[in-house]
């Protein structure tokens, strides 16, 4: 009974790992970037949500009415006025601006922060848990958290599949010359795109406040489970990220039950593991 | 009949002056003090590193953010061999190489499956896994690592000084060696393979290069580099902890942004950026991370105004390049031959 | 005399540090057909993506409709009316062919092109309307993409090798639609290799060479053999 708690409970989190991925994988498909300070802007969602949380004495939940939008903005302006700028064939200017968009923002927050581990407060919600079997217990904040993470990607498949601007993504994704001459500005599709990867990023951030403590450093980490998420279920598959999520997050969850120390390397043997022998990925769309 | 030739006016400066530099570098410990002797060595070990970085990046084309995978291996290697092996340190440093090799293998094949940017995350998740793994090592301290035993560091050397001379030409000498390496890999066959690489990856391989081979071969032998000038690294720290082994700031920013300011895929460009990041260092003190975020503005800013850096400006400016790597091609004239052929 | 719709002035065109077009002028009145013919690499796709605002001109100006557009980008011009059909078709692979004509008329420009509109023009479109746009055969793409520029309701019509690499009875049955799309007011320029295809939808031919015009004038004038000169050069 104590494993499959366990494993529920890696399942829960493997939804916020999700959501990590959605981003990212969503910034990808898109534009063909991958956004080094992911992780980072996470961690910044929060310290956000910290200020907005305690400026306007609200809870985590509602912050997001204004913590979405300020990121969503935030990732609006840092495409059109940067990272467009980087794109092109070249490889290295996306990569290594995003690097050095890391190193600023989690020395930024260093400094405005310091290194203090903080946390946000949720109240009673985070300990309350009900029972749904004999001996079976599950959180009620985890439960919450892996549903939104499941309407999210819900979401983000309707836009990407019935609305024009998900028609518009997909079109400048495909051949973006070609996308200009229907009329589409790809500056400022690529801007919704990264303003849309930063609202996903704010909720993820703000669950993740409440649910751990977090300090300007941890950003890395984050990128890389939601990287690792992505590989696992396979590029181009939404629904093959929630997958990915999941199964890193029992992984981690397993690995922490035998020894808590190898919570994380459990996680990286297992993506490794994967990479081995299916670099595709479990569950890929065949797209480029 | 004609023949290749490297050197251009400008190399022959170049090579006569970085030659100078040496000779006056190697005599350092007769006119420096002991403070400017350990700076020396600190920028060598970050010449060296940025160089081997240059390398893999800005010629083979495999931007990795986990060197510090090696950086820590090497420290790492060097502890366990002096502590539970009872090596001598030198010798400890010159095994760490081809053992950095060795692992690089395994670790290629995994991550080679990745591309681009998606190389670079697994680059980091390697460094990552090595970070973990060293944090389960307790003979070498497990989490909160360990320093280099006092009978060890004393017997490198009689007195301190000469000790201290000692690292000191080792960090020279290794730094040389591996400088000249890169131009030695540069000026061969491979070396032409890599240029054309590194100018356009799918020409070249419409033009048969087996560019996997390259960048794999490329990818073993910076591992081999990292992980020796790791191991001389804390050699000379003198303690060993696997957040100082595997940092990412330390032995990968530091080194990305020296690569970028100083030029990628020009092989001065590391020496330069070296320079500038000390001088910059020494002028701002200590500013924490405040030095962190202004390099971290200023790579952000080299990358999308002057994408070829400090050196590549100067080098396209004026044409010059400071060793000799260009090749062009000498026609010597013929003879004639009696009977009238030509 | 009305003013043309197009007029292009002198433009010089680059890739880089290529020169592709030397002082090349042209114009289209409304309701014309103009066919630009040429060699291959002689310059004509990239007259076509100068004019729909890809490329900008480095000298001479592009006045559409008393408006210059040479400085304008191509997402702007496509709003003031032009829509280019590019060479190769390039459908949006990711996208459905509906989902394709609806990108079409993501510009919104007020005209009688709808989507029924253009399934009546086109009704093997229709039938196909909900596979995706890599399905369909060389022709139906050709149409396809033709539909596409049409839903954004153009004034001005820029056709780029439509004829490329498809059977002579699907090139002359998309030619057969040609009329149809000029009585509703529009005015086109057609880039084409089959130089007897061009002949016969237009009334000015225009002949790029290695990126200058080399020859101009109405269609039934112009002869087989001043054409070959013009074309090849001789």
């Amino acid at each position: 009974m104590q494993w499959f708690n366990v494993i529920l409970q890696g399942v829960l989190i493997g939804g916020l790992y999700a959501m990590f991925a959605a981003g990212l994988s969503l910034i990808f498909g898109v534009m063909r970037l991958v956004n080094i300070a992911h992780g980072d802007l996470i961690v910044l969602a929060a310290y956000v949500a910290l200020l907005v949380t305690q400026g306007l004495g609200v809870d985590p939940l509602t912050s997001l009415l204004l913590v979405v939008p300020i990121m969503a903005a935030i990732g609006y302006a840092l495409q059109r006025g940067l990272l467009n700028y980087t794109l092109g064939d070249d490889l290295l200017p996306p990569l290594l601006v995003t690097f050095g968009l890391s190193i600023i923002i989690q020395n930024g927050l260093l400094e405005l922060f310091t290194a203090d581990s903080r946390k946000l407060q949720a109240g009673a919600i985070e300990i309350q848990t009900f029972q749904v079997a004999q001996g079976i217990w599950i959180g009620v904040l985890p439960l919450i958290q892996f549903a939104v993470a499941v309407a999210v990607i819900a979401g983000l498949q309707a836009l990407f599949y019935k609305t024009a601007l998900g028609r518009a993504f997909r079109a400048t994704s495909d051949d973006q010359a070609v996308a200009q001459l229907m009329g589409l500005d790809t500056r400022h599709v690529f801007a919704m795109a990264m303003a849309l990867s930063l609202a996903i990023i704010a909720i993820a951030g703000v669950f993740l406040a409440v649910r751990t403590n977090f300090d300007p450093a941890i950003g890395p980490a984050r990128l890389i489970f939601g990287f690792e998420a992505v590989i696992i279920g396979g590029l181009g598959n939404m629904w093959g990220t929630l997958a990915g999520g999941v199964i890193l997050g029992v992984s981690q969850a397993i690995g922490a039950q035998i020894d808590p120390g190898w919570q994380l390397l459990a996680g990286h043997i297992v993506f490794l593991a994967i990479l081995a022998v299916r670099p595709q990925g479990l569950f890929p769309k065949v797209s480029g | 009949m004609s023949r290749v030739e490297h050197a251009t006016r400008s190399s022959r400066i170049g090579v006569t002056l970085i030659a100078a530099a040496f000779v006056v570098l190697a005599l350092a410990p007769f006119w420096g003090e002991r403070q400017t002797l350990r700076l020396l060595a600190e920028v060598f070990t970050f010449v060296a590193l940025a160089s081997l970085w240059n390398l893999l990046a800005g010629y083979a084309g495999l931007v990795s953010v986990g060197q510090q995978a090696f950086v820590g291996l090497g420290g790492y290697l060097l502890f366990a061999l002096v502590i539970l092996l009872d090596v001598h340190p030198i010798a400890a440093i010159l095994i760490a190489g081809p053992i950095g090799a060795l692992v690089a293998v395994p670790v290629a094949a995994l991550i080679f499956r990745l591309r681009g940017a998606y190389f670079a995350i697994g680059t980091w998740v390697v460094a990552e896994v090595f970070r973990l793994l060293a944090s389960q090592i307790s003979v070498l301290g497990g989490g909160s690592g360990i320093s280099l035993p006092a009978a060890v560091v004393i017997a490198m050397a009689p007195s301190r000084q000469l000790r201290e001379f000692e690292i000191y030409w080792l960090a020279l000498a290794l730094t040389a060696i591996v400088l000249g390496a890169i131009v030695a890999l540069l000026r061969s066959r491979h070396g032409l393979a890599l240029t054309a690489i590194r100018d356009n990856e799918l020409a070249a391989q419409s033009n048969g290069i087996d560019v996997t081979r390259i960048k794999f071969i490329v990818f073993v032998l910076t591992g081999f580099g990292t992980a020796m000038i790791g191991a001389l690294i804390f050699l000379m720290k003198l303690r060993i902890s696997p957040d100082t082994a595997f940092s990412v700031n330390d032995w990968t920013a530091f080194v990305i942004f020296i690569t970028v300011i100083g030029g990628i895929g020009r092989i001065e460009g590391p020496i330069i950026g070296t320079i500038v990041f000390f001088v910059l260092r020494q002028a701002l003190a200590d500013l924490g991370s405040l030095y962190l975020l202004m390099m971290g503005a200023v790579a952000i800013v080299v990358m999308l105004w002057a994408p070829k850096g400090l050196w590549g400006l100067i080098a396209e400016r004026f044409g010059w390049q400071a060793l000799p790597l260009q090749r062009h091609l000498v026609l010597t004239p013929k003879t004639e031959q009696p009977g009238g052929k030509p | 005399m009305p003013d043309p719709l197009l007029e292009v002035r002198a433009i010089d065109a680059y890739y880089g540090d290529f020169q592709a077009l030397f002082g090349v002028s042209l114009r289209v009145n409304a309701g014309e057909v103009v066919a630009v013919i040429g060699a291959n690499g002689a310059g004509k796709s990239t007259l076509l993506k100068t004019i729909a605002g890809l490329l900008r001109p480095k000298a001479g100006d592009i006045v559409f409709d008393s408006e210059p557009i040479g400085a304008t980008p191509a997402f702007a011009v496509v709003k003031r009316g032009i829509a280019l059909v590019p060479e190769g078709r390039r459908l949006f692979p990711s996208l459905t062919v509906e989902e394709n004509l609806l990108i079409g008329g993501q510009s919104r420009r007020p005209g009688p092109w709808t989507l029924d509109r253009v399934y009546d023009l086109f009704p093997v479109l229709a039938e196909r309307r909900h596979l995706p746009a890599p399905a369909l055969s060389g022709g139906q793409q050709q149409m396809a993409a033709i539909a596409r520029a049409l839903m954004s309701n153009p004034r001005l019509l820029l056709c780029d090798e439509i004829s490329l690499g498809l059977a002579p009875i699907v090139v002359r049955d998309i030619y057969a639609r040609l009329p149809a799309i000029v009585a509703e007011g529009l005015s086109l320029i057609v880039v084409e290799q089959d130089i007897a295809q061009a002949l016969k939808a237009a009334r000015q031919v225009y002949c790029l060479q290695e990126g200058r015009i080399a020859l101009q004038g109405p269609a039934r004038v112009l002869t087989r053999e001043s054409i070959s000169a013009a074309y090849f050069g001789m």
